[in-house]
């Protein structure tokens, strides 16, 4: 029985039910609004008890590392993202996640092999192209102002 | 004779161009299941012989832990059966890690001889196959065939650490925490079941009612789960499936293939089987496979089950198009088909596991995700008077 792979195809995707992409949205929406607060009521605490901005700022951030390390090594963090998607996954907190996770999981095959080679196997490509398109921009501002267009 | 007379009769056991059907057909002599706590939770969970709550088993990795399930369930299968180590002589296993690492190290401790087999999540039935023909060719009188999976292992393998937030597609499936073994060989008549001084022995103070129990295990024992009438084995099957969350999208046509293939090689009909038994397709390969046979002419709706989706219940353990990974079919042929099979609730059954072919460097390489799947007839063993 001979089957057109492309007709195949079509029928696999109108049979493969699909996420409701309102609904996910609004997750995403909620979840990462609630950690965004966070950092906020965390930043304003820092502040009101008398830290310079910067600092506040700094503290805030490693707070929620903090607090995404610990939920991930409960195992507690990866149900926040099944929940609310992107939400979770985009703020700082989700990075932390996705370096920790590769370190518990590798631990087994040693510090080198193990943690030290492939804690950034998820992690690694945001690293990489973050560095890379701040170093494009940080050339073409420099371009700008030399030439004087900026 | 003639020539082709001879050849005909040289072949007689090959039907059309991929099947088998057994002049003396190997049985089943046994077969145990061991599994993990979210198995032991679905709808299946009393079925299976051996339930392990510690995911690890006890051991130090994912790895190591995957190989504790085949020791477990071969070590099981070959005491159910009544033989001991001896009484075997070759091990037919296979798992889902790169190398085999699971079956190579779940084995070692067995110490028997080991052919190592790659089906993906179809192992079982392509391990049932090559063992049911070693032991009907006269090759070996009795052998182990053992498939696992450990969802650890595969997710650490195969996509993302454990700890990792995800979201999963809903055509995406649960690997199982399981492994499953049997145990095939020549049917013992009872005299020879108890053949040889040592079991002579022991019928003898049995009899005497010195140890009762045990021989009442015995007599259970021999009979057997099921005879394997014959086998199909099935081709790699392309569809240019490029998702790998669609796994059943990727093997229905392989299934297709392989159940087409049997009907055709054997001049049969889907009503020829009382269940066709596919391994992991989940709800998306389950409606792909059903429609399409459909298509071909062959109604077998009815008569169609996945282990995939019996092994969960998707609303309740969040498991989505269902399970999947050798340990999928391999359990669930043990805990639950086996045992149908033997009480003759079923008469006849084809076991059709189901595996896709890939690696994450294959995927990464932007190769597609073809499928296989091998068929094992699996019959009602009559029971022998005397």
């Amino acid at each position: 029985m001979e089957i057109d792979k492309k007709e195949y195809g079509k029928y696999v995707k109108k049979v493969t039910p699909a996420h409701e992409l309102w609904k996910d949205m609004l997750r995403a929406f909620v979840t990462g609004g609630t950690i965004c607060t966070t950092g906020q009521v965390l930043l304003n605490l820092f502040l009101a008890y008398g830290m310079e901005r910067d600092a506040a700022a700094a503290w805030t951030t490693l707070c929620l590392i903090a607090g995404s390390v610990i939920l991930t090594g409960f195992n507690i963090y990866p149900k926040i993202v099944e929940w609310g998607g992107a939400g979770a996954l985009v703020p700082i907190t989700g990075f932390a996640n996705s370096v920790v996770a590769p370190a518990i999981e590798y631990r087994a095959e040693g510090q080198v092999f193990g943690v030290g080679v492939k804690i950034f196997t998820i992690a690694g490509p945001v690293i990489l192209f973050g560095i890379f398109t701040s170093w494009a921009l940080g050339l073409a501002s420099w371009i700008g102002q030399t030439m004087g267009w900026l | 004779m003639t020539e082709e007379l001879a050849a005909e009769k040289r072949n007689h056991k090959m039907y059309g161009r991929a099947s088998v059907m057994f002049d003396d057909p190997p049985y089943i002599l046994s077969a145990a299941s061991v599994v993990g706590k979210k198995e032991s939770e679905g709808p299946l969970g009393t079925c299976f012989d051996c339930i392990e709550s510690d995911s690890m088993l006890g051991r130090k990795t994912w790895e190591q832990a995957e190989s504790e399930l085949q020791t477990r369930a071969a070590r099981l299968a070959v005491r159910k059966s009544g033989l001991s180590g001896g009484d075997i002589r070759y091990y037919f296993g296979g798992d889902l890690l790169a190398q085999l690492i699971a079956t190579s190290f779940g084995s070692m401790e067995l110490e028997l001889p080991v052919f190592g087999v790659y089906g993906a999540c179809s192992t079982m039935g392509e391990a049932m196959g090559l063992g049911a023909m070693t032991v009907e060719g006269g090759f070996a009188d009795n052998v182990v065939v053992t498939a696992s999976s450990h969802f650890a292992s595969a997710e650490k393998q195969f996509r993302f650490p454990l700890e990792y937030g995800n979201q999963r597609p809903y055509s995406a499936t649960w690997t199982v925490t399981g492994c499953g073994s049997v145990v095939i060989g020549k049917r013992r008549e009872p005299e020879r079941e108890y053949g040889g001084r040592r079991d002579e022995e022991e019928i003898l103070r049995a009899a005497a009612g010195a140890d009762e129990k045990r021989a009442g295990e015995k007599t259970r024992m021999s009979v057997p789960f099921a005879k394997i009438a014959g086998i199909t084995t099935g081709k790699i099957v392309d569809m240019a499936v490029r998702d790998s969350m669609n796994m059943g999208a990727a093997m229905a046509m392989a299934a297709l293939d392989t159940v087409l293939r049997n009907f055709h090689d054997l001049g049969v009909r889907e009503t020829y089987y009382d269940r066709i038994v596919t391994g992991d397709l989940g709800q998306i390969g389950k409606r792909l496979l059903t429609d399409y046979m459909a298509e071909a002419g062959y109604d077998i709706a009815e008569r169609h089950l996945d282990c995939g989706i019996l092994i969960y219940d998707a609303e309740k353990q969040d498991t989505h198009a269902g399970g999947s990974g050798c340990g999928c079919s391999a359990a669930v042929l043990c805990g639950y088909i086996l045992p149908k099979i033997k009480s003759g609730e079923w008469r006849r059954v084809l076991f059709v596991p189901t595996g896709a072919l890939l690696s994450t460097v294959s995927f990464n390489e932007g190769q597609s995700v073809p499928g296989i799947a091998h068929a094992v007839i699996l019959e009602h063993a009559e029971e022998k008077n005397g």
